[in-house]
């Protein structure tokens, strides 16, 4: 009787949490619960960081500063024509009678190195809800997009990286802007970009960036370079295989985009859009 | 008398935070497809232990909270662990007795249960997962069933669970 109701129950959540997001609060309720788990075995990594840092000798932390100053430098160099770019960018555009906002809001979170499920490519994030975190939210980081968030707890979120095979990212060619939507495999390293045909102008080496079309990741964003393209005239799509720029299980700092905002949250414009195929 | 009956409850608890946090703890790429379920475990273990404490009700909010654990979709693991629960109640009288390496193989067939459900449960979502490495755990929870076994037996009679 008892695995009957627990049966039945156990289909009804995972149907209404498959169509429908009714349950979401539910999960950031137990996720409160389970994160004090979580923050326990995610402290020794943090420990051992401190550790590193705090025993670093003299030598390596005046060696690190010179190179920090060196990069900053040449970054200040290239920002500053970036600026100058942005300026004539938005010029240009003004005659064109388009409108595009240049240095979304960003907000630094810390990867939590915990394992979650080994068949998706989730992570977890130390900012939730209380620091205004959405559903739908883009990650980036220093190289690339990462993915974005899927659920939302108060003190913590997850996010799905672009490698999950229930991701769809749409992304177009930096060199000509074909458009074409990438989807994740599974494995570590490799995105695929599906239906393109097999006269398509993809070149291996390509930058890929994100089109920004589906409303939910800004474009403009790098994603990563054609690693290989294959044709089969057999077939009547191309296979092209792409590398994601971004170090999707290295980082352990990541940003979190509101995309065209400087300021207030912008949860209602960005809530719906794009579906994610999961 | 149901005072000295149940008592230990704490053991039970903390056995199973444990198993939680080894079930969060990272591994490297390699060793992620073989980490053991280690709730499953403890709770094939307790459901053995103490039928009349641990079982299918308890089987299905552990899986709830291992589903917002891991990630997965809400009702996934508690619809595994529900089952592991249940079958481990119907025959915990026979399974009790057996040598431990006999115990191992019970345990395999139900992690292979438990990881059928959650492929199952992947497969209507539509997500392609790696075929054969889905049952790896089960060989690993299986190798060292004995070992979780002993120490957990350790503790129930340190904290005389009964």
């Amino acid at each position: 009787m008892r695995l009957l109701v627990c049966v039945l129950a156990s289909v009804l959540f995972m149907t209404v949490d498959h169509r429908r997001h009714h349950l979401e609060t539910v999960r950031a309720a137990m996720a409160v619960i389970v994160y004090p788990l979580q923050f326990a075995v995610h402290a020794p990594f943090r420990g051992g960081k401190w550790l590193t840092d705090a025993l670093a000798t003299r030598r390596a932390l005046r060696e690190e500063n010179e190179r920090l100053r060196t990069q900053q430098l040449l970054i200040q160099a290239r920002l500053g024509k970036y600026e100058e770019l942005a300026a004539e960018n938005r010029r240009l555009r003004k005659l064109l009678d388009s409108s595009v906002k240049v240095g979304d809001r960003v907000l630094i979170a810390e990867v939590v190195s915990v394992d979650m499920d080994p068949f998706s490519r989730q992570i977890m994030l130390n900012k939730g809800g209380n620091d205004e975190v959405f559903r739908g939210q883009p990650l980036i980081d220093a190289h690339g997009v990462m993915g974005q968030v899927m659920h939302v707890n108060p003190l913590s979120s997850t996010a799905l990286l672009i490698t999950d095979p229930g991701h769809a990212l749409p992304v177009q060619l930096n060199r000509n802007g074909l458009r074409a939507v990438a989807v994740g495999t599974g494995a570590t390293s490799d995105l695929e970009l599906t239906h393109l045909p097999n006269n398509a102008d993809v070149v291996v080496g390509d930058l890929v960036v994100t089109s920004g079309l589906g409303g939910r990741f800004p474009s403009g964003y790098p994603v990563g370079r054609i690693l290989s393209v294959e044709t089969d005239t057999g077939q009547p799509f191309a296979k092209v295989i792409v590398e994601p720029a971004a170090q999707l299980e290295r980082n352990r700092e990541v940003l979190l985009v509101w995309p065209g905002k400087e300021g207030a949250s912008n949860k209602a414009q960005y809530a719906e859009g794009q579906e994610v195929r999961s | 008398m149901s005072l000295v009956r149940h008592q230990g409850g704490k053991a039970i608890v903390l056995s199973f935070l444990v198993a939680f946090m080894l079930m969060a703890v990272p591994l490297p790429e390699w060793a992620d497809p073989w980490r053991p379920p280690w709730v499953t475990l403890a709770l094939i273990y307790w459901c053995l232990a103490v039928p009349d404490r641990v079982g299918v009700g308890i089987g299905w909010v552990l899986g709830l909270f291992l589903d917002v654990l891991t990630g997965t979709l809400l009702g996934q693991h508690a619809l595994g662990l529900t089952l592991v629960a249940f079958i481990t109640l119907r025959f915990h009288k026979r399974v009790r007795v057996l040598p431990l390496w006999h115990q191992s193989v019970s345990v395999l067939l139900l992690v292979v249960l438990d990881r059928s459900i959650a492929l199952w449960v992947k497969g209507i979502q539509g997500l392609a997962t790696a075929d054969g490495v889905v049952f790896s755990p089960a060989l690993t929870s299986a190798i060292l069933w004995p070992w979780v076994f002993i120490v957990l037996r350790d503790v129930r009679r340190k904290y005389r669970v009964a």
